[in-house]
């Protein structure tokens, strides 16, 4: 066996309350793709940082080609070849994409002899961008193609990747994986980050599977199931939501050839959006974000107000009617923002249950707050959802992200919606309480309620809705039955693969 | 009225030294707004400048020495700010306005002796026969040094943003401060010279005021030159050039309304001497329409732990 390019020995890493790495140990041979699975708060996050040189562990070794390695910071990293695709880009909006590449390299070339470089990468591994284009103004699979680039651009021997194909259409995670299986042939070992269980089964030669910050077991993907991964990395054997039969009620929320300016002036602009959801259907919308999501949750909630015959709930207006007007009437929504979107952040649980659910539930009388209704209501959603909070008066940034996702959902299910539009509703949370608010939201549909799941995640969309449509710069695609639906049919209501070119090699 | 006393060409060399106290503060704002920070304690930094620059030049006799304490001044008082913010993360906003109080009480208590007394003069620079063409000589030729100087500092904050590495780290900094960090770039480091850079330039252009603009110290002397500067930076588009513009419009009009008070205009002096702000105003919201915005993490706080 040959010496492993990357050898982890006993890292542990402890934050105040949590201990986010416990005594991890693996080793990444030259020119591998190796998995690091997980939930979220899982500890890969943490793991990749100290390998990046931007958190120190407390303990235990690393060895990069056999020789002791501890980077003091990313920089010193990057001098030893690691390189790192971040999940949340670490891009500058504002700056020109050859600004952006040359921010992330040690002794970057003047800006012609660099723009001619990143020309070059880009042809050689199928990745097309034009240099001087404002980031701000790039799609999210572009702005992936930037990050890679400045990685690539260093000739890395390590190349993190933490989470990449979670902003990506079907087709750009192909090309993404050519480009990634390019680099291992040229000998460039990757460390790859994802809970996409097939995935990693499709591109990962080896995986490390965490939970809780341990390291709970490894295995070659290519010879497990995604179920035996599943429940090693959930520890426990895995709760499949169920779905009902095919729903035939009346049509409860129409909206008809909405058109409608988004407030952003980033935002997407929604073009003829029309469709139908009946009674105990979900219908799913799928689209890369960006492409107009918040601004349809926007204006199904009554935050952008519109012409008042474009949607219609029963068949009666509402279009031009502001959000409380609708909670009374019955339609409610679960913003993506979890933290000053859906939830006020510095605010108890009590006072956000108030804030959405003063209406329905009856906590104001003339002006005044029924605090002793409000706090068991948000007792009731805590015990309903099972959210993990000290108490009532626990503000709302405090609570992790899963647990705060689990209270702004369950608020609005318990004020029995008639119209519930929900986007990104288990974004960011794990596989357990992913599952609990699927459930919940089938649950709710089969109450005889109309429910708009909008999400990035195809395979909750498959999971849990009855029709699929997805939304394309405004645009909605013909609405289908998700029975039957091919990835490839998927990809292309999807828009296709946004003009990217399959790798070639000359 | 007669307008006929009004002489265009004094007007527009007057207009340049009207316009540089304010231009230096703006310029230095500037710099610390790219830098993702909002110090709205400029006015404060400016008066301890002033008072700094006017004690120093009075007591050692010569202005330069005045000018380079104001500057340190200005940087010194910046650094109360750089440590409430970047050290205690305390609010941009709050310790801004705490700072402009702070330094006009502190400048009040310094310069108690100093009020009636002159200052050293400043000597202008001697271009020798330069001086001597007629119209553009007095505009351009009879200056003092910090006149100069402060275009350079407009011109070199242009070519440092525009050009250099540097440049480029402070508008990521002040682009995306979690980014940078990631990338390895020290946001606190960066930060903390931004702020010191927009002190030092705030005391410049206070001494300017109570060293060659006016020559003397009065209390509270910069009355509101701070918060022009302020709002000049945001109006400005964050752009180097348009703050060059928008702070010689601002010194134009000051000394047009006062020229025309002295020609006996026939209307309110209130309603001339508010002319400069209104009009300054106005004219670079029509500039600002474009597509050009605030730096994304402008005001918001930077810890590094995530």
């Amino acid at each position: 066996m040959t010496e492993p390019l990357l050898k982890i020995t006993g890292l542990t890493k402890a934050y105040p309350g949590v201990v986010a790495n416990d005594d991890v140990s693996f080793a990444i041979q030259p020119g591998e793709i190796h998995a690091l699975l997980g939930e979220n708060g899982a500890g890969k996050s943490t793991l990749v940082k100290m390998v990046y040189g931007l958190v120190k562990p407390d303990s235990g070794q690393m060895e990069l080609h056999g020789i002791g390695y501890e980077p003091v910071n990313p920089s010193a990293a990057r001098q030893l070849g690691v390189a790192m695709v971040f999940q949340h880009f670490s891009l500058f909006d504002a700056l020109s994409v050859a600004e952006n590449i040359a921010l992330g390299m040690e002794n970057p070339p003047s800006p012609r002899e660099l723009s001619g470089r990143i020309r070059d990468v880009s042809e050689e591994y199928g990745l097309p961008l034009e240099p001087h284009q404002i980031v701000g103004d790039l799609s999210a699979g572009e702005r992936q193609r930037v990050e890679i680039i400045r990685c690539l651009l260093q000739n890395p021997k390590l190349l993190i990747m933490d989470e990449p194909t979670s902003v990506l259409t079907p087709q750009e995670v192909e090309i993404l994986f050519k480009t990634l299986r390019q680099l291992k042939e040229e000998g460039t070992s990757i460390l790859y980050i994802s809970h996409k269980l097939e995935e990693i089964r499709s591109l990962c030669d080896h995986a490390t599977i965490l939970r809780l910050g341990r390291n709970v077991g490894e295995c070659v993907p290519a010879e497990t199931t995604a179920r035996d991964m599943a429940e090693m990395m959930v520890g426990s054997a895995l709760h499949t939501p169920e779905r009902k039969d095919e729903p035939t009620g009346e049509v409860l929320l129409e909206l008809s050839d909405l058109t409608a300016a988004s407030p952003n002036p980033f935002g997407t602009t929604l073009k003829g959006v029309g469709f139908a959801v009946r009674a105990g259907e979900i219908l799913g919308i799928g689209g890369v974000a960006g492409n107009g999501q918040d601004e349809l949750l926007a204006t199904i909630s009554g935050e952008t107000r519109v012409t008042s015959g474009t949607i219609t709930l029963r068949g009666q207006p509402i279009g031009h009617l502001g959000p409380n007007a609708r909670r009374s009437l019955g339609v409610l929504a679960a913003p993506e923002e979890r933290l000053g979107h859906a939830a006020a952040p510095a605010m108890s649980l009590t006072e956000n249950a108030l804030l959405s659910g003063a209406i329905r539930e009856g906590l104001l009388t003339r002006g005044f707050i029924n605090w002793r209704g409000s706090r068991r209501f948000a007792q009731r959603i805590i015990d309903a959802f099972d959210v993990r909070t000290p108490g009532t008066e626990t503000s709302a940034q405090a609570l992790s992200g899963g647990n705060l996702q689990k209270f702004v959902i369950g608020r609005e299910i318990l004020q029995r919606p008639d119209v519930l539009v929900v986007n990104q509703p288990t974004w960011g949370v794990d596989a357990s309480a992913a599952a609990a608010i699927r459930q919940a939201l089938l649950d709710l549909a089969a109450g005889g309620a109309a429910v708009v799941v909008i999400s990035q995640d195809l395979d909750e969309l498959m999971e849990i809705s009855n029709r699929f449509a997805a939304l394309n710069e405004g645009r909605l695609s013909d609405v289908r039955d998700t029975a039957g639906l091919t990835v490839d049919q998927i990809g292309l209501m999807m828009g296709g693969a946004h003009d990217m070119e399959v790798a070639h090699v000359h | 009225m007669d307008f006929s006393a009004i002489n265009p060409v004094l007007l527009i060399a007057s207009l340049m030294v009207a316009a540089t106290p304010i231009m230096l503060a703006a310029i230095g704002e500037l710099v610390v707004e790219k830098a993702g920070v909002l110090n709205l304690g400029v006015e404060g930094m400016m008066i301890v400048g002033a008072v700094a620059g006017f004690v120093t030049a009075f007591e050692t006799g010569s202005p330069i020495l005045g000018f380079i304490m104001a500057a340190i001044g200005g940087a010194l008082l910046s650094l109360v700010f750089a440590f409430l913010t970047q050290f205690v993360l305390a609010n941009q906003v709050a310790s801004g306005l705490a700072l402009t109080l702070f330094g006009l009480g502190l400048s009040a208590l310094i310069g108690q002796d100093y009020v009636g007394v002159k200052p050293p003069p400043t000597p202008k620079v001697n271009f020798g026969a330069l001086a001597d063409i007629p119209v553009i000589g007095p505009i351009l030729f009879g200056h003092d040094l910090v006149v100069y100087l402060g275009l350079g500092i407009v011109a070199g904050t242009w070519a440092f943003l525009k050009y250099s590495r540097a440049g480029l780290i402070l508008k990521a900094v002040g682009e995306n401060h979690d980014a940078a960090h990631a990338l390895g770039y020290k946001v606190v480091r960066v930060r903390i010279l931004a702020i010191m850079f927009g002190g030092a330039c705030a005391g410049l252009g206070g001494a300017f005021i109570s060293l060659i603009r006016v020559p003397q110290w009065t209390e509270g002397m910069t009355a509101g030159a701070g918060w022009i500067a302020l709002a000049l930076v945001v109006f400005a588009s964050w752009k180097p050039w348009r703050v060059l513009i928008g702070a010689y419009l601002y010194g134009g009009i000051t000394v047009l309304q006062l020229n025309a008070q002295a020609a006996g205009a026939r209307i309110p002096v209130e309603y001339l001497s508010m002319s400069p702000y209104l009009i300054t105003i106005l004219v670079l919201v029509f500039m600002s329409a474009d597509r050009s915005r605030a730096p994304a993490a402008l005001g918001k706080i930077f810890h590094a732990s995530n």
